[in-house]
């Protein structure tokens, strides 16, 4: 069942506006998610990155516009509806109780069976595929608090799959991961894509944006400042707009766009005179 | 579920066997012989029948049975917090219910002096401080986790500056005294009528706490993720408070005092089962029991006189507890 394509997708904000106290969090934000988008949400910390994920998954209520699931307002949907359509995410963290991986997923069914009802062994089957599916068998048994910070994102993206859910919202999901991690991670995130799923994935490092993304929306002080292919919207000015640095772009055989960051190194005589120009300050 | 099964028979091994102790002798021969012949299985004489009555019947039984609905219900609510609290150091006190309810019974021993009276006024009182601590909660931080605990703990810091109110006018000869027997915990002065009005309220609360099991550990993992498993993380929150405050409150009211066996227990019975709360709550309160029929076995034989359970459970909880610290050191994460 986890290799059928899941049902088609859209979620949506529209006109999305959140203050808090004085301060403007998210101003007038839109935007559209379609079924086998990979979106990556770019910006600073602070940038209003995760306020906007949890307005989208319904945890917050914005003061202005909405969040449309498949054209409905969200609050139309009762919170299990929303968890079998909307799963989440979350960074790897370290859990008060030493729960066995097999367990974590498994929490994944609640949204099926309800919280009063024990799991049958069809639930246990899902658990089992999707386990298999991200190559974490091995660690079913294994205490959750007890894995690398890799197998504990795996793990969690398990639960996101056992939930059946065809959007997949995810908060930075490369922080902390080796680099086996991170590049394994993306090969997942890309095959998850091309199975339905809808993924919005926020993100610190445009490598990983261009490496696996659709789409890249660009997040700026609570606004929206850029949102398509990577192709058009990683640019060395967006680049250094954003980070303060200068990067060299280029396209690889398959067409894909690559950042290559520019290191000026001491002994590169002509290169060093013009490292005030390579290295701007930041902008504030 | 076998695991389940078997701590039940050992609870009600744990039971025959403590009615055979006490300062008359009695086999456990004499304990089974007794049950036939009260379930008319069996002739007995009129006046050894009569004599085993009012031994197991009217003595031992009412406090072991009491023993053993405090003890579960204490361990199965300690489990219930922790898993709310995400943290596995909390004890049912942790909202101000144990608080209140001493300075509940305080106030009963000062006023009314009858038994009847001060219980109720000790679970009034236990409700009350929970309410109270709820309601600051509510005030300044939406109800948020951390606002719960800060709640809690000046909601009992209130209600323990009041039972010292309560003791500084209490009459010295004769109140006093008491208060302070009573918060050092007791089985003795249970009878069947009493057993029998708490037991279907704290058999209620422990089911609705083992039925909030699952949604339990969602919850444990945090609100947002809790959410998003859809699990309504508030109401799930305030039906494990509401059943898990109902029960504690009703143990204190019938036992007094009784420290460590909400902190231990659970934790003992996680390192023995894991941590899943739909099989850790109703083992807990199985465990909880058998713990505390067994402690009250030496409360009453060790000495000639009885320890008070709440001096002993502190004495046996606190070395538990420095090696379950081992095991487990994870603080407010």
């Amino acid at each position: 069942m986890m290799t059928a394509v899941v049902a088609s997708e859209c979620l949506e904000a529209r006109g999305v506006h959140f203050p808090r106290g004085s301060r403007i969090i998210l101003n007038d934000i839109t935007i559209r998610l379609r079924s086998g988008e990979i979106v990556a949400l770019l910006g600073a910390n602070g940038a209003g990155k995760s306020t906007l994920f949890r307005i989208m998954l319904g945890f917050l209520k914005p003061e202005r516009g909405e969040v449309r699931l498949n054209d409905r307002p969200l609050s139309e949907f009762s919170r299990r509806t929303l968890a079998q359509r909307i799963a989440y995410v979350p960074q790897a963290h370290v859990a008060p109780f030493p729960y066995k991986v097999h367990d974590v997923v498994l929490l994944g069914r609640l949204a099926e069976t309800g919280i009063f009802r024990a799991p049958q062994a069809a639930d246990r089957r899902v658990v089992g595929e999707v386990l298999e599916r991200l190559a974490i068998t091995h660690l079913a048994a294994r205490p959750y608090t007890e894995i690398s910070g890799g197998e504990r994102q795996l793990t969690l993206i398990a639960r996101a799959l056992a939930q059946g859910a065809g959007i997949l919202v995810m908060d930075e999901p490369m922080t902390g991961l080796d680099y086996g991690y991170q590049v394994r991670l993306l090969q997942h995130l890309v095959d998850l894509a091309g199975s339905g799923r809808t993924i919005l994935m926020s993100t610190h490092n445009p490598e990983h944006a261009v490496q696996a993304a659709t789409r890249i929306a660009v997040l700026r002080d609570g606004s929206i400042v850029a949102d398509g292919p990577p192709a058009q919207i990683i640019t060395p000015s967006l680049i250094r707009a954003l980070y303060g640095v200068a990067v060299s772009t280029s396209t690889n055989a398959e067409g894909r766009i690559m950042l290559l960051p520019t290191i000026v190194h001491a002994q590169d005589s002509i290169r060093l005179a013009s490292k005030a120009a390579i290295f701007p300050r930041r902008p504030e | 579920m076998a695991r389940l099964i078997f701590l039940s028979l050992l609870l009600v091994g744990a039971i025959l066997f403590a009615l055979t102790i006490g300062r008359y002798p009695l086999g456990i021969g004499d304990i089974a012989a007794f049950f036939q012949a009260m379930a008319g299985m069996r002739l007995m004489a009129p006046d050894r029948y009569q004599l085993l009555h009012n031994i197991i019947v009217e003595i031992r039984l009412p406090r072991i049975l009491g023993a053993a609905l405090v003890g579960a219900a204490l361990a199965s609510s300690g489990a219930a917090f922790q898993a709310v609290f995400r943290n596995p150091l909390v004890s049912p006190g942790i909202l101000g219910v144990l608080g209140g309810a001493s300075f509940g019974a305080a106030l009963g021993i000062l006023l009314f002096g009858t038994w009847a009276l001060i219980q109720l006024s000790a679970f009034t009182m236990g409700l009350v401080a929970v309410g109270v601590g709820l309601l600051i909660a509510n005030m300044f931080g939406q109800g948020s986790m951390i606002m719960l605990v800060l709640g809690g703990m000046i909601s009992a810091a209130l209600f323990t500056s009041a039972l010292s109110i309560v003791k500084y006018t209490a009459d010295p000869y004769e109140q006093l005294p008491a208060i302070v027997y009573w918060l050092m915990g007791s089985l003795g002065g249970l009878d069947m009528t009493q057993i029998r009005w708490a037991a279907i309220p704290i058999a209620g609360g422990l089911v609705v706490l083992a039925l909030f099991g699952r949604a339990l550990d969602a919850l444990s993992m945090g609100d947002d993720e809790a959410r998003a498993l859809g699990v309504p993380a508030q109401q799930v929150r305030y039906g494990v408070i509401g059943a898990a405050t109902l029960v504690s409150a009703l143990s204190v009211s019938l036992a007094g005092m009784i420290g460590w066996v909400g902190l231990v227990v659970p934790h003992v019975v996680r390192l023995a089962l894991g941590p899943g709360n739909a099989r850790l709550l109703p083992a807990s309160a199985f465990a909880g029991a058998i713990f505390l029929v067994a402690a009250d076995c030496v409360s009453r034989s060790i000495m000639r006189s009885e320890i008070p359970i709440g001096i002993l459970t502190e004495l046996i909880g606190i070395p538990a507890f420095i090696i379950v610290l081992h095991r487990a050191r994870q603080g407010w994460t």
